[in-house]
């Protein structure tokens, strides 16, 4: 009684307590890619360890792949080294692989979810910090360095300390032209880039129990930009229902007693919260950031702020901000020029979020000074957008349509920002050089104001372009 | 399983200081990610702050990791929610291989905090007075040496001694020689398994 869903996946977790005082926790998911995975393999190499629990691990590839030519051996040497390196490690420690010859490819945090491998009250962990995206699903998951990659092959645990628990509820409804990244992107807004650290957030309310899992999954995908390594929505109908038949999903009455069992691991009606914050839903708009952080944004309709606006300390971050940006204080967000439009990345790159742009985009042309750029999250979500016909509506605007993979959200790919280009993106980190050029700019956004970004060469309100919501 | 592995207690550490002004510095900046192209963590040294440190050569000014001054510090000194963003331990790794040893700043992400455990790099908080108060000093004087004590939770500098904190469990871990976890981790794993056993997912639903 009274207790969290992280309580209640923490104590079913628990091996024991470490003389240190932290908790050896077991993790039930560890999904790896080819970036922070190398140097652990080896590790265990020279210690003649092995993967404990390889049917609990699961690899893909989606951080370095080229999403145009993606031939074998890739053009780059450096990321052909990765990948290569990445199916021997998975051949020896007995891991399985999901590479570019296999539909099941695609940004880790996309193809976990679709095949049903992500589910309630798991622990779940991967070297990437957007791993918070799996917390849509009920499962307490979390981002880790190569060190502890290394633990969780080694033993299936890691040795952690425990979290407080920051309930945040979005009331009433969002209006049209109003998403899940909107959401959260006010939530860090107003609770800071830091505000989260030592919490997990819980997301719930009227705004999130209408979600579907899409649009959970881009909400959790960013509680690491609020600080929060774990954020999380208590399953539910919506939950069962979207696992109901995926390929790692139980069948039949297995499925019956799972969703007693996932459904049992939400939170109690009376569960305790260290802290609690209510956002009014109903009174969202569009959110756009003009800095070097995800918590450095404004609504559409409002002007950048000055370093006036806020305490002295936090001053030289607003001045190093703008000035990095080439923006104005006062001047409004709206109306700010852009060189390329990307949709893609962990946070908005599934079907949804391309039938959303896809919407706005349709029967228009991109900007004859914009690059558009349309990177599905998965191979099976660009296959699913093919048979919609997304593709064409894209293509037709002038948008290029690529292969799977993290490609522009941080450019370990070809695919890069030049200079110092204003990239209307639907990713997660606006920080410095994060897009590829050291110069380069970030303005994070929704893709449906990407798309609308797009077409008018310029961050617009995408409001005027979509139509009025079904029962709206 | 295990054994043979030293892994040394972190008590101490003693050198300069090298002072890194700045809130929410992430760790796309400390390392960016075209240096993660690498199956290895060698060499990463070179390209600490790299984008940072060319921006302000071009300004006709030396990044903080460009000073003669501070070559030899061990020590970073840095504000509020460092280390913040991307998982990557390629930062930390970045930062001990120059040569830091412990960073002591006003607050840091979990993730980079659990990732400097995991290395042996202790990251202890103090008070934004106190951290202002070392930063200075490091600045006035780049050659005054400081002492660490993880177990005084201290820092001595110039005949001043100042608090820090440390989460309990990451000090411990130091202390004891046990930052490096997966040993520890796998001593008693038939723990593990009976937890395994119990989980309605692993068995099958």
């Amino acid at each position: 009684m009274n207790r969290t869903l992280l309580q209640k996946v923490w104590d079913a977790h628990r091996v024991r307590h470490l003389p240190t005082g932290q908790t050896q926790m077991f993790i039930g998911l560890h999904l790896v890619h080819e970036v922070t995975s190398p140097q652990a393999f080896e590790m265990l190499r020279g210690r003649g360890w092995k993967v404990e629990f390889p049917e609990r691990t699961f690899a893909t590839v989606d951080h370095i792949v080229p999403t145009r030519d993606q031939t074998r051996p890739f053009a780059d040497v450096l990321a052909e080294e990765m990948l290569s390196a990445l199916e021997r490690n998975a051949k020896e420690f007995g891991v399985p692989l999901w590479d570019l010859s296999s539909p099941r490819q695609g940004i880790v945090h996309v193809i976990a979810p679709e095949l049903g491998l992500t589910q309630p009250g798991m622990t779940i962990a991967c070297g990437d910090s957007h791993t918070s995206t799996h917390g849509a699903f009920g499962a307490v998951a979390f981002g880790i360095g190569t060190s502890q990659v290394r633990d969780v092959l080694a033993s299936q645990c890691l040795a952690i300390d425990p979290l407080k628990v920051r309930r945040i509820d979005v009331t009433g409804s969002l209006g049209q032209g109003v998403y899940a990244k909107d959401v959260i992107l006010e939530i860090i807004r107003r609770l800071g880039v830091k505000g989260g650290v030592g919490y997990a957030y819980e997301y719930g309310g009227e705004v999130l129990d209408g979600m579907t899992m899409d649009e959970r999954m881009t909400v959790c995908n960013m509680s690491v930009e609020g600080g929060a390594r774990v954020g999380y929505v208590n399953p539910d109908t919506t939950t069962f229902a979207y696992l109901d038949g995926l390929p790692f999903t139980p069948s039949g009455e297995a499925f019956e007693t799972a969703k007693t069992w996932w459904g049992s691991m939400a939170s109690d009606a009376d569960a305790n919260y260290d802290d609690r914050v209510q956002i009014d839903g109903t009174a969202l708009a569009p959110v756009v950031t003009w800095g070097i952080n995800p918590g450095q944004s404004v609504q559409v309709g409002e002007t950048i702020p000055a370093p006036t606006d806020v305490e002295a300390k936090d001053r030289p971050a607003i001045t190093e901000a703008l000035e990095f940006m080439g923006l104005d204080s006062g001047a409004p967000i709206a109306g700010t020029k852009i060189d390329v439009a990307f949709i893609g990345s962990c946070t908005n790159s599934r079907l949804t979020d391309l039938r959303e742009a896809a919407q706005v985009i349709a029967k228009k042309r991109v900007s004859p000074h914009v690059t558009g750029l349309v990177v599905p999250g998965s191979q099976a979500v660009r296959v699913a957008a093919e048979q919609e016909g997304l593709d064409e509506i894209f293509r037709d605007a002038g948008f290029e349509w690529r292969g799977a993979g993290c490609s522009m959200c941080l450019a370990m790919n070809p695919d890069k920002l030049e200079g110092r280009q204003v990239c209307a993106s639907s990713s997660n980190r606006n920080f410095k050089g994060r897009q590829g050029s050291p110069t380069g700019r970030t303005l994070l956004m929704s893709p449906a104001m990407v798309a609308a970004a797009a077409i008018a060469g310029e961050v617009t309100d995408v409001r005027a372009l979509v139509p009025v919501k079904e029962g709206a | 399983m295990g054994q043979g592995h030293a892994v040394p207690k972190i008590e101490r550490i003693t050198g300069t200081a090298v002072p890194m002004r700045g809130q929410d510095i992430d760790t796309d900046r400390i390392i960016p990610a075209r240096f993660l192209r690498s199956v290895r963590f060698e060499g990463l040294e070179a390209h600490v702050f790299e984008d940072d440190r060319k921006a302000l050569v071009e300004a006709g000014t030396l990044h903080i990791f460009d000073q003669a001054q501070y070559q030899d510090a061990s020590i970073l000194l840095t504000n509020e929610n460092f280390g913040c963003g991307s998982s990557r331990e390629h930062a930390p790794q970045a930062l001990k291989r120059w040569g830091i040893e412990a960073c002591v700043g006003e607050s840091f992400s979990e993730i980079f905090l659990a990732n400097s455990t995991a290395l042996g790099l202790p990251c202890a908080t103090a008070t934004p007075e106190i951290i202002e108060g070392l930063m200075h000093s490091a600045e006035e004087q780049p050659c005054l040496p400081m002492v660490f004590d993880l177990h005084a939770l201290s820092i001595q500098t110039g005949g001043q001694t100042v608090e820090v904190s440390m989460a309990p469990a990451p000090r411990e871990a130091l202390l004891s020689g046990t930052w490096d976890a997966t040993g520890l981790l796998l001593s008693q794993f038939g723990e593990v398994r009976a937890i395994a056993k119990k989980l309605p997912y692993v068995t099958g639903f």
